[in-house]
């Protein structure tokens, strides 16, 4: 049985090395085990069909590399907005009549900014879907 | 090649013995991956075939996979209406080697009841070459179960040379049929006349 110890005089890192070099074993051999079956006993019968793009059978039709519009995108982070908004809101209206003055003022400033980003958004036009 | 009798002469003295041949058919046969594809009614019963009931896992074929990529066997589950026909055969194609096909159903083998439809194909044999076809409308699980332990025979029995040996490792073999393209009145062209050839009736 051979077992890794740490002799006197050895390099301590000499263990860590040898793990290195079994793990890069470990990894490589069944990739090029992979490839060599794939080169070697794998029947290939390449076509025009099979290269193609996979599309459900479909023919696959223009290009990958096209703009998406982000408009969803502005939609998604003002829903987000008023959505954290509402955890906020719900224990508001539960304690409201235990309120302090300074807490309802704080929570009208907090719905106003928040109200404020809305009506910024509607006057730059994000709420109409082009 | 070692001689049958030989064989169970030798399988009784507990000394069991095995072709490469055997072996390769015996992991290809019980590891069938078939194409996650229904067209009608058919799938339903595909479907439960696979579930924990009727469990297609018992004979390795539970994997059904989403893609063609990896799947090497199509069931053709239901009705091929003349506008699924092209992506049908596509799909076939862009199966990899060696793969096989099971026409599931009688809409799948001819039409079915729906033969004189304007629509429908009468038969996916028309285009694609049809290893094991299931009758009934549509077939019990068990029958598909049967079907596959019917192909998996099949593979078992096949030699690995020769003029009989599958379609992967033979270079003639086409890997891909030609896809039919949408005509005016039919699919153009309406068959694939290499593969299907039947018989002609006379009537005497």
């Amino acid at each position: 049985m051979w077992v890794l110890t740490m002799e006197p005089n050895q390099n301590p890192y000499l263990v860590l090395v040898l793990l290195a070099a079994a793990a890069v074993v470990f990894a490589l051999t069944p990739l090029l085990a992979a490839w060599a079956w794939a080169r070697f006993f794998s029947p290939q019968k390449p076509g025009q069909d099979k290269n193609d793009t996979y599309e459900c059978g479909l023919k696959s039709s223009g290009d990958a590399w096209i703009h998406f519009r982000s408009e969803y995108y502005l939609y998604g982070i003002i829903f987000l907005v008023f959505d954290v908004e509402t955890i906020f809101l719900l224990p508001f209206a539960v304690s409201f009549t235990g309120l302090t003055v300074g807490a309802f003022v704080a929570m009208i400033i907090f719905l106003v900014l928040l109200v404020e980003g809305l009506v910024w958004a509607w006057r730059k036009g994000f709420l109409t879907w082009r | 090649m070692i001689d049958e009798g030989l064989k169970s002469e030798l399988q009784k003295q507990g000394v069991y013995v095995t072709s490469l041949q055997e072996l390769y058919n015996w992991g290809r046969a019980n590891s069938v991956w078939p194409l996650t594809f229904g067209l009608a009614c058919c799938a339903i019963e595909m479907m439960a075939a696979s579930m924990s009931r009727f469990d297609l896992a018992r004979f390795g074929a539970e994997v059904f996979r989403p893609s063609p990529r990896q799947a090497d066997l199509m069931i053709v589950a239901g009705t091929v209406t003349k506008k699924m026909a092209p992506l049908v055969v596509r799909l076939y194609n862009q199966m990899p080697e060696p793969k096989y096909v099971i026409a599931m159903g009688a809409c799948a083998i001819s039409g079915g009841p729906f033969k004189q439809g304007y629509n429908v194909l009468k038969g996916i044999d028309r285009y694609l070459p049809v290893d094991v076809a299931i009758p009934g409308c549509p077939p019990r699980p068990e029958a598909l179960i049967h079907a596959i332990m019917t192909l998996q025979e099949k593979i078992r029995n096949q030699k690995l040379t020769g003029p009989d040996r599958p379609r992967h490792l033979n270079a003639d073999v086409e890997g891909e049929y030609p896809v039919p393209a949408y005509g005016k009145h039919d699919l153009e062209p309406p068959k694939n006349p290499e593969l299907w050839q039947p018989p002609t009736m006379t009537r005497t």
